[in-house]
C-alpha cells in the first residue's frame, strides 16, 4: 500500500483540539512573521517554539520525515544557489566584511557575514516548514472546509479543497495499481530505460489514471447533487466546532507574538539583526 | 384504494448524444408502500429509469423527455433535482464512489448540512438514523476502513436522513460477497416493513433479491416495459428466458425436469415452492442425465508454498497459504471482501513480494523474478478495464505490450489480429475504444494480455457488472481459451460462476486458505460457507427438499446438463 503522505493524522492533543479556523489564522500569522523578519533572535525563538508545538501535537518526526527530507534537499540547493549567485550578499546587508577563507581573491571569498545571512535563510525554512506540515496533518479536512467557510470563503470552494485533500490517498492507490499492471505488460519505468522512453511510457499510466479519475469525479458530483449540495447559499457543518477558551488564548498569544516580533524586527529600522 | 406515488404516462426519454430513445412509451404505476424490483439486461434502460426518478435525468444527463412522470402527485417537469431528492433517495451502485464525508457520521450528515440544519439537531438525527442501519457504534470510523456491507448501510443511512418516501437501490448487490448481499436484502426488507416506505430495487441478480419477498417485478428490455407481474407469475412465464435474465437456479432445474410451473406452485421462493408437484419429475431427471466426467490430472504449472505477507508489520494479510495449480485448470479463488484474495493475485504476479514462502512456476523458483519477467508467463486482468486501457484505438491497445517488447511489426500485426479474432473483436479492430460497451472493453483488456501469450491468466472479478448475456459470453470465451490450454485463475464473488465454470475452488478467509476442493463440495459445506461469507446454492436445497439421496450429485449433474443446453 502506498505511503499516505500529508494526510490527516488523528491524535488526541491540544493542537488537534484547536478549531481549524484558529489553526489557519495562527498559521497565517506565523508565516507572516517568518516572511517579514530576518531577525535572528525572532527566528530562533520561532524555531524553538515550533519544535515545542511539534512535541505537544504528538505527531512523530518519522511520520513527516519523507516530506521533510524532500524539502531539506531543496534547502540545500537553495543555499548553494545563493552562494553561487550572490556570495557577498551578507557583506552588503551587514556592512562589514570578515573574511574567513580567501578564495580566488575576492568574489567567492567566504565571509562571516555571508555565513550568518545564509544561516538566517535556513532558519526561516525551519520555522515555516514544520508549522506548515503540522497544520496539514493536524487539521481534519472536513473541519478545515468548515473553517475556510467560516472565514468567508464560499462553501463550494471550501468543500472542493477538502475533497481534493481527501482524494490524495485514493489517487496514490490508483496510480500504484495502474502502474503495476502496465509494468506487467512490459512497460518499464525503472532507470534501465532511456529517459525519453520513460516519459513516453509514463503516458500509458497517466491516461488510465485520468480516465478513472474522471469517472470518479462524475460519480461523486452526481452523489453530491443528489443529496442537495449547492441548493442553498449557506450550509451548516457537522464537524464545525465552536470557539473555545483554548482557541481564544492561542489566538491572543499569536497576535501578541506577531506584534512583539515585528517590534523587535523593525525597532532599529532594519529587517536584519546585526551582531557585527 | 392505494395511493400511487410514481406514475409514468407515455414516458419517453432520449439522451442528447443518442439517436434513438433509451426509454420508450413507459406506462407504469407504483403505489405507496410497495416493494418493486426492476430487472433487465445491460443497456435495457433500467438505470436510466432510475435516473429519471432521482432527477439526474434530465438535470445532469440532458435529453428530450416526452410524456409525463408524476412523483407524489407532482409532475417532475416542474420540480428541480433538489426537491426530487427530498422525495426519492437513491443508493448508488458503487458505495466507494458516493462517499462524500470522511467519517461515517459526516457522510450520513451530508444532506442535513446542505439543508442548513443546526449542529445539535444534526447530531441527534445522525445517531437516530445510524441506529436503524446498525451503524451507530461506527459513527467515527473512516469510510475507507468499512467492509463492503457496512459501506452500503452508510449510504442507505445517508439518504434516509432526508425522510424520503421512496428508496431507490441501484444494483445493491454488485460489490458485495454473497453472505453480505443476503444480509443487505434482509435489511432493505426490514426497513421497508418498519417504515412502510416505497422501495424500488434495480438489480439483475434475481435469485438473490428474491431471498425476501417483493410485490412486483417489472422487466425492462430495449427501453420498454415488457412485463409487470408478481414474482410467482413471472417465474412461471417464459419472459425471463426471452430477455436473458438469469432465472433462479432451482427454477431452471425444475424446468429442465419437465415440470410445468404455474403461479399456484409459488415458485418465487424455495420455501414457498410446492415441490411435491415436481418431485417425481426431478427424480426421473436425476436418474436420466449423465454423470460428468472427472478431469485428468496434468503437470503442475504454478505452486505457492507457505506464503506469508503483510502490508504493515504485525498485521498479516496472507498467512501460510500453499496450493498448486495444474496446467489447463480453471480455478476460482473465493472468500469474503477483504479476505486477501486480491493480495494473493498480486503476490503471484510479483506486484508485491512475500515476506516468507516460495512461488514456483513449472518447478522453477520465481519468487525473486521481477514483474516484467513474470508477466511473460502470468498475465493479470484487473477488475476495472478503465484502469488498464491507455490507447485510443483497439488495435493499438492490444499491440501495446508487443510494441514495447520490440517484436517485429509484421509479427505484431499477425498476433494482434489472431488475438482479436479469438476475442470476437476482429470486426471492431479499427474502432476507438470509447465506442465500446463495458463488457467489450473488458474483452479488450483480456486480449491485450492474451496477445503476450501467457500460460496462466489471472482475472479479478471477470463478470462484475455484466448481465446474464454478457456473463455467458465472457465465460464461454474464457472456457474456450481454457480449452486451448491456457490456465485460468479467477477471483470472484459470483457463486454461479464458481459453480458453473470452475471445477475447483480455493477458499480464503482471514488471510488463510480454509478449503481447496471442488466447487460443489465447497458450496454444500455449511462450515466453509459460514466462515468465508459464501452462500449455499439453491440447487442443493432443492435436491434435499425433493428427497434426492445424493444432493451433491444432483448439483453436479445439473451444472453439466445446463452448460450443454446453453451452448
Amino acid at each position: 500500500m502506498a505511503v499516505e503522505m500529508l494526510s490527516y493524522i488523528e491524535r488526541k492533543s491540544p493542537v488537534h483540539r484547536l478549531t481549524g479556523v484558529t489553526k489557519l489564522l495562527c498559521f497565517l500569522i506565523w508565516s507572516t512573521v517568518a516572511m517579514l523578519t530576518y531577525d535572528t533572535r525572532v527566528l530562533l525563538f520561532l524555531f524553538l517554539f515550533s519544535v515545542a508545538i511539534f512535541k505537544v501535537s504528538k505527531i512523530k518526526w518519522k511520520e513527516v520525515a519523507f516530506v521533510l527530507l524532500f524539502i531539506l534537499v531543496f534547502l540545500l540547493i537553495n543555499n548553494l544557489a545563493i552562494y553561487v549567485f550572490s556570495p557577498q550578499e551578507g557583506v552588503k546587508i551587514y556592512g562589514t566584511r570578515h573574511v574567513l577563507l580567501d578564495i580566488g581573491g575576492g568574489r567567492y571569498s567566504l565571509t562571516l557575514e555571508q555565513l550568518f545571512y545564509q544561516f538566517n535563510v535556513t532558519l526561516k525554512y525551519f520555522t515555516v516548514i514544520p508549522a506548515a506540515l503540522l497544520f496539514l496533518v493536524t487539521t481534519n479536512p472536513s473541519e478545515f472546509a468548515a473553517s475556510l467557510n467560516r472565514i468567508g470563503v464560499s462553501y463550494k470552494i471550501a468543500y472542493a479543497v477538502a475533497l481534493a485533500l481527501r482524494y490524495i490517498p485514493d489517487i496514490q492507490r490508483d496510480f500504484r495499481n495502474i502502474s503495476l499492471s502496465q509494468q506487467a505488460r512490459g512497460i518499464d519505468m525503472s532507470r534501465k530505460e532511456k529517459l525519453s522512453k520513460r516519459l513516453k511510457n509514463a503516458a500509458s499510466i497517466i491516461i488510465p489514471l485520468i480516465l478513472s479519475s474522471l469517472d470518479k469525479i462524475e460519480m461523486i458530483s452526481n452523489a453530491m447533487e443528489l443529496r442537495g449540495f449547492g441548493k442553498n447559499k449557506k450550509r451548516t457543518w457537522y464537524r464545525a466546532r465552536p470557539f473555545q477558551k483554548i482557541d481564544i488564548i492561542t489566538l491572543m498569544l499569536f497576535i501578541i507574538m506577531l506584534i512583539v516580533s515585528l517590534y523587535i524586527t523593525f525597532y532599529d529600522g532594519n529587517r536584519f539583526y546585526n551582531p557585527f | 384504494m392505494r395511493k400511487p406515488v410514481i406514475q409514468f404516462e407515455n414516458f419517453s426519454f432520449q439522451y442528447r448524444s443518442q439517436t434513438a430513445p433509451t426509454l420508450q412509451d413507459i406506462n407504469l404505476t407504483i403505489y405507496e408502500g410497495e416493494k418493486v424490483l426492476i430487472v433487465g439486461p445491460s443497456g435495457s434502460g433500467k438505470s436510466t429509469l432510475g435516473h429519471c426518478l432521482n432527477g439526474l435525468v434530465p438535470f445532469s444527463y440532458k435529453g428530450k423527455v416526452t410524456g409525463s412522470l408524476t412523483i407524489d402527485g407532482e409532475d417532475t417537469q416542474g420540480l428541480d433535482i433538489f426537491s426530487l431528492s427530498k422525495k426519492v433517495g437513491m443508493v448508488l451502485q458503487d458505495p466507494d464512489g458516493q462517499f462524500i464525508g470522511l467519517t461515517v457520521a459526516e457522510d450520513i450528515a451530508f444532506a442535513l448540512e446542505n439543508d442548513c440544519l443546526p449542529q445539535p439537531q444534526m447530531i441527534t438525527k445522525v445517531s437516530e438514523v445510524a441506529k436503524i442501519v446498525d451503524m451507530e457504534p461506527h459513527l467515527e470510523a473512516s469510510t475507507h476502513q468499512l467492509s463492503g456491507g457496512q459501506k452500503q448501510r452508510v449510504c442507505l443511512a445517508g439518504v434516509m436522513v432526508d425522510e424520503v418516501e421512496i428508496l431507490l437501490f441501484d444494483e445493491p448487490l454488485a460489490n458485495l460477497d454473497p453472505a453480505t448481499g443476503k444480509y443487505a436484502i434482509e435489511l432493505i426488507d426490514r426497513i421497508q416493513q418498519e417504515t412502510n416506505k416505497t422501495v424500488i430495487i434495480i438489480e439483475h441478480r434475481l435469485e438473490d433479491v428474491l431471498h425476501c419477498p417483493v410485490d412486483r417485478i417489472i422487466v425492462i428490455d430495449d427501453g420498454r416495459v415488457i412485463s409487470d407481474m408478481t414474482p410467482d407469475e413471472l417465474l412461471a412465464s417464459p419472459v425471463l428466458e426471452q430477455c436473458s435474465i438469469r432465472e433462479p437456479l432451482y427454477v431452471r432445474a425444475v424446468k429442465y425436469a419437465g415440470c410445468r410451473l404455474t403461479p399456484e406452485l409459488r415458485p418465487a421462493h424455495l420455501d414457498t415452492f410446492q415441490i411435491n408437484a415436481c418431485k417425481k419429475q426431478l427424480h426421473d431427471w436425476f436418474e436420466k442425465v449423465d454423470i460428468p466426467k472427472a478431469r485428468d490430472k496434468t503437470e503442475t504449472i504454478l505452486e505457492l508454498k507457505a506464503i506469508d505477507f503483510s502490508y504493515f508489520p504485525g498485521q498479516p494479510t496472507i498467512h501460510d497459504v500453499s496450493f498448486s495449480i495444474q496446467k489447463g485448470e480453471m480455478v476460482s479463488i473465493v472468500g469474503k471482501n477483504g479476505a486477501g484474495k486480491s493480495t494473493l493475485s498480486k503476490l503471484i504476479c510479483g506486484f508485491e513480494k512475500p515476506n516468507a514462502g516460495k512461488i514456483y512456476y513449472r518447478s522453477q523458483d520465481i519468487t525473486a523474478d521481477t514483474i516484467k519477467e513474470r508477466a511473460l508467463r502470468i498475465g493479470m486482468v484487473m477488475q476495472n478495464p478503465n484502469q488498464m486501457i491507455s490507447k485510443q484505438m483497439i488495435y493499438d491497445e492490444v499491440a501495446l505490450g508487443l510494441v514495447i517488447r520490440g517484436v517485429p511489426e509484421a509479427e505484431i500485426k499477425e498476433r494482434v489480429l489472431a488475438t482479436l479474432k479469438i476475442c470476437g473483436l476482429y470486426p471492431f479492430r479499427n474502432w476507438p475504444i470509447s465506442a465500446l460497451s463495458f463488457g467489450q472493453k473488458k474483452r479488450v483488456t483480456i486480449a491485450s494480455i492474451l496477445v503476450l501469450e501467457p500460460e496462466v491468466i489471472i482475472l479479478d472479478e471477470p463478470t462484475a457488472g455484466q448481465d446474464f448475456r454478457h456473463y455467458t459470453e465472457i465465460m464461454e470465451f474464457l472456457l474456450e481459451l481454457n480449452q486451448r490450454g491456457v490456465t485460468i485463475i479467477m477471483i470472484t464473488h459470483d457463486m454461479h460462476l464458481m459453480l458453473e465454470y470452475t471445477p475447483r475452488a480455493i477458499v480464503i478467509a482471514g488471510g488463510r486458505k480454509i478449503a481447496d476442493d471442488t466447487a460443489v463440495n465447497v458450496l454444500t459445506d455449511a462450515r466453509i460457507i459460514e466462515e468465508a461469507n459464501l452462500k449455499e446454492t439453491s440447487l442443493f436445497e432443492l435436491a434435499v427438499r425433493a428427497g434426492i439421496s445424493e444432493p451433491k450429485q444432483f448439483v453436479e449433474r445439473f451444472i453439466a446438463y445446463d452448460r450443454e443446453v446453453r451452448q
